[in-house]
């Protein structure tokens, strides 16, 4: 496609020319083409689509950041795919090299299509509207007239009736040329800037932000410092002075259901603390986070921890009506319960089970729960006595039961109990399912590059409604003395106007219909139009 | 009216919104096969006329005047379009009895929201009618996809009227899905656009090349002029793609209050931004050498595509936070 020669008054866009090839015996002229090459607008179209292409496996396959367990489900299942595209960084799209390296690409050629751009933009508004062409009938819009009045009074009204529309008029000569529309190129910049500008507060969420999650039972609290968290995702730059100093006490946490066992609302009612200490109530929702100075405490999740009362072989009182958090595995919160109770004597003891809220028994004995409100609640649990290997080195999971130096009591039965029974363990021990509490996880979130991408969002929003919907145009105004018909010379003036625009040309033909009405009636009443 | 027979009001209005909807398509189908026919009649006593040396029209001030050609109006189509308007109407009670039945927006489950997105696609089509900016025999390839998107949400994706998941109860759900609404409605639109583009190029390419032209090329042959139907489909994106680009950030800030970050690539969040790369991609290759023309609208038929996974592979198929209802 070979594109029009344009002169200077008819181009409109500021955008860059097609690459032209480097000079011969240009040192420079490989490198200059290449990075010609990077920021050419054919190459950030295949960078974008590479981009929107690389990011397809995010949305299909599993993705380590958002479920690890799923991931390695996966690869399980796909033995002979699976690790050859966890090489591939398949399961890590969003943080892997080659996603990286293409949107790096993508925009240091926006930055470079940007610096010119910019330039040349500044330039253009600083320069006055360009000369008249010399002929105006070639333009698409134009339209002509003759006019009694004389060319001075012509030229001063319709400078005027443009200037009341806010063109940017300048005169030149027996002419005028008028420009509008420069907020469109300067809108596209201001959307192309915001996109840098939301990579820098991406950047500075990732390098100085901080997450942490815990698990809190009702009556219990944490502080927003590292040590207090079950898990935490710090920045790469984060440091531990900058925590918000607070800290938050769960009252009491309580879900709704509808009939069905859906979820119709959480709720957990906290008292928070700041640095002075002054105590606050707040009610963390979801959709409802508790927000202080910057660090945001969400409710992410619950649960129900029954509380136990255990009394060892020896009669003491080893554990007095303490919560278990029990982790729940489907949508009743049919929940997973591990005990251990390391001080208990002559042996330790552990306990594995299940928790029911609203408990049904099938034929064969297997505990089910078929609502998640706590109608029925039954805590199943299997007894072992031993050595609970707590001092052994390894870490242990609180939530798993390592049984290797135990033995089941009772051949490994479990046992159903209701609130207030207990369990009769041999040697006198006993544990007692004293009543339920319930659990709920807060996860803390200091994001101090959140606002500059806000910014950005609403830079982003804005310049692209001036780019799309605000056309730039030019319109020129000229008059001849002297009626030109053919062969014919009269007495008048011939007022010649013509106007271009780089988009929406129907739109432009209505608006120059109007404005030519405005310029022909704003001098003096026009006579005839010269017949051609 | 108790809230379940209100619910069912609005069933029944959507069943015969279809209903009429379909007949519509009908009858655009109708004014579409007869102006293809006439098309074939016309061209031949056009090139008699110009053999003749019939005088040549001046063409003044701006060259982009709308195809003048005088054709009887069509019954069919006329009827087709009161149809339209009548379905459009039905279609409105319906769904904002929904909302009185759920007492909430009524866009909060897929049912609702395909029905919305739907609505918006007549809306913006029946707009550019009124506008004078589209030919109303085009309605029969506007209406057969949204026939058949409405029956297929009503049959696969039904929900009754409830309240909602706790994760949805927020005022975001008005600004975010009704943004993501109108800009889903006016892409899926332009998607068609594109595609009748697409359409009519080959139609005339394959004209003046002399070669066969087989359906549903041959559909070129009563279809608009190909840069009145590109600058339309283009019309309808750089609408949309603001509202699109709002919409994300609004669920931006909805899952920042919701979720505790503001973008976590779920699969929804990957899928709205791959769909939104490509609207931006397709804005970039309409202003490039090499790239305008069929090979943006074909950008523009993708995006469209990468829309429907967004909206409907995704919540059915993957795993995700926004896998609700």
């Amino acid at each position: 496609m070979t594109a029009p020669v344009q002169d200077e008054a008819t181009r409109l866009s500021t955008q860059p020319l097609p690459v032209q090839p480097a000079r011969r015996g240009d040192p420079f002229g490989p490198l200059r083409m290449g990075w010609r090459q990077l920021t050419s607008m054919r190459n950030a179209l295949l960078l974008l689509f590479m981009l929107a292409l690389a990011s397809v496996p995010g949305g299909f396959l599993p993705q380590r950041q958002l479920n690890p367990l799923r991931v390695n489900e996966y690869i399980r299942d796909h033995q002979s795919v699976g690790p050859l595209l966890d090489r591939m960084q398949m399961f890590d799209v969003f943080s892997s090299a080659w996603f990286a390296a293409i949107y790096l690409l993508l925009f240091v050629s926006l930055v470079g299509c940007l610096i010119p751009r910019t330039r040349l933009h500044l330039k253009a508004l600083l320069r006055k509207p360009p000369k008249v062409p010399v002929t105006l009938t070639r333009l698409p819009a134009h339209d002509s007239w003759v006019s009694s009045a004389d060319s001075e009074a012509i030229l001063v009204a319709a400078r005027k009736t443009l200037r009341a529309s806010r063109w940017r008029v300048v005169r030149r000569g027996n002419a005028i040329s008028a420009e509008k529309g420069y907020l469109r190129e300067t809108g596209n910049l201001v959307f192309h800037l915001s996109l840098v500008l939301l990579l820098v507060g991406i950047a500075v969420g990732a390098f100085h932000g901080f997450k942490g999650t815990v698990l809190v039972v009702e009556g219990r609290g944490f502080s927003n410092a590292v040590f207090s968290y079950d898990d935490i995702t710090p920045g790469r730059r984060f440091s531990p002075s900058s925590l918000v100093p607070f800290g938050v006490n769960l009252k009491k946490f309580s879900a709704t259901y509808g009939a069905d066992g859906k979820a119709l609302t959480f709720d957990a009612d906290v008292r928070w603390t700041n640095a002075s200490g002054v105590e606050k109530p707040y009610d963390i929702r979801v959709n409802h986070p508790l927000k202080i100075d910057g660090a945001n405490t969400y409710l992410i999740g619950h649960g129900y921890a029954p509380r136990i009362t255990v009394k060892d072989g020896k009669g003491h009182i080893v554990e007095d009506n303490k919560p278990v958090p029990c982790l729940p595995q489907d949508p009743q919160f049919l929940s997973t319960c591990v005990i251990k109770v390391p001080d208990a004597m002559p042996k330790q003891l552990g306990f594995r089970g299940v928790f029911t809220p609203t408990t049904v028994t099938d034929s064969s004995g297997r505990v089910g729960s078929t609502h998640p409100a706590l109608q029925h609640p039954v805590l199943t649990l299997v007894a072992f006595e031993g050595d609970l290997l707590i001092d052994s080195g390894t870490p242990q999971s609180v939530y798993s039961l390592n049984t290797t130096a135990m033995t089941p009591v009772d051949g490994g039965k479990a046992k159903g109990l209701l609130p207030g029974q207990s369990m009769l363990l041999p040697g006198g021990a006993s544990l007692t399912y004293e009543g339920t509490s319930e659990w709920a996880t807060f996860q803390v979130t200091q994001d101090p590059g959140k606002l500059i991408a806000l910014a950005a969002s609403v830079g982003m929003v804005g310049g692209l409604m001036l780019s799309l919907f605000i056309r730039r145009r030019r319109l020129w105004v000229r008059v001849i003395d002297g009626v030109r018909v053919g062969e014919q010379q009269g007495s008048g003036r011939t007022v010649e106007v013509g106007g271009l625009s780089r988009t929406d040309a129907e739109t432009f033909a209505a608006e120059f219909a109007v404005l030519t009405k405005k310029l022909r009636s704003s001098a003096a009443p026009a006579l005839t139009k010269p017949e051609e | 009216m108790p809230d379940k027979a209100l619910g069912q009001l609005s069933d029944s209005l959507l069943f015969v919104a279809v209903l009429v909807y379909a007949f519509a398509m009908l009858g655009f189908a109708g004014e579409q096969a007869s102006r293809r026919a006439r098309r074939v009649i016309m061209s031949a006593q056009v090139s008699e006329l110009v053999g003749s040396g019939g005088p040549a029209s001046r063409q003044g001030g701006s060259n982009h005047t709308v195809s003048t050609t005088v054709e009887k109006p069509s019954r069919a189509g006329a009827f087709a379009l009161t149809l339209t308007v009548i379905g459009w109407v039905v279609h409105v009670i319906s769904l904002v009895t929904r909302g009185f039945a759920a007492h909430r927006v009524p866009w909060g489950n897929m049912y609702e929201f395909s029905s919305a997105v739907a609505l918006t696609a007549v809306t913006v089509f029946l707009y550019l009618l009124v506008r004078g900016k589209v030919e109303r025999s085009l309605g029969a390839f506007v209406m057969l996809p949204v026939v058949l998107y409405l029956g297929l949400a009503a049959r696969v994706l039904y929900t009754a009227a409830g309240p909602l998941v706790p994760a949805l109860n927020s005022y975001w759900i008005k600004i975010h899905v009704a943004a993501a609404v109108m800009a889903s409605g006016a892409f899926l639109l332009s998607g068609i656009l594109a595609l009748l583009y697409l359409t009519r190029s080959r139609y005339d390419a394959r004209l003046a090349a002399r070669q066969s032209i087989r359906f549903p090329t041959s559909l070129g042959a009563a279809l608009p002029e190909a840069t009145v139907l590109d600058r339309l489909s283009y019309g309808v994106i750089a609408f949309a793609f603001p509202i699109w680009t709002f919409a994300v950030i609004a669920g931006a800030i909805w899952a920042e209050s919701a979720w505790g970050r503001y973008w976590g690539w779920d699969p929804k969040e990957t899928w709205s931004f791959i769909t939104w790369v490509l609207y931006a991609g397709y804005l970039h290759a309409r202003a490039t050498a090499g790239w305008k023309g069929r090979k943006a609208a074909w950008v523009a038929v993708a995006a469209a595509g990468a829309l429907i996974v967004d909206y409907y592979v995704v919540n059915i198929f993957v795993v995700g936070l926004h896998s609700y209802a």
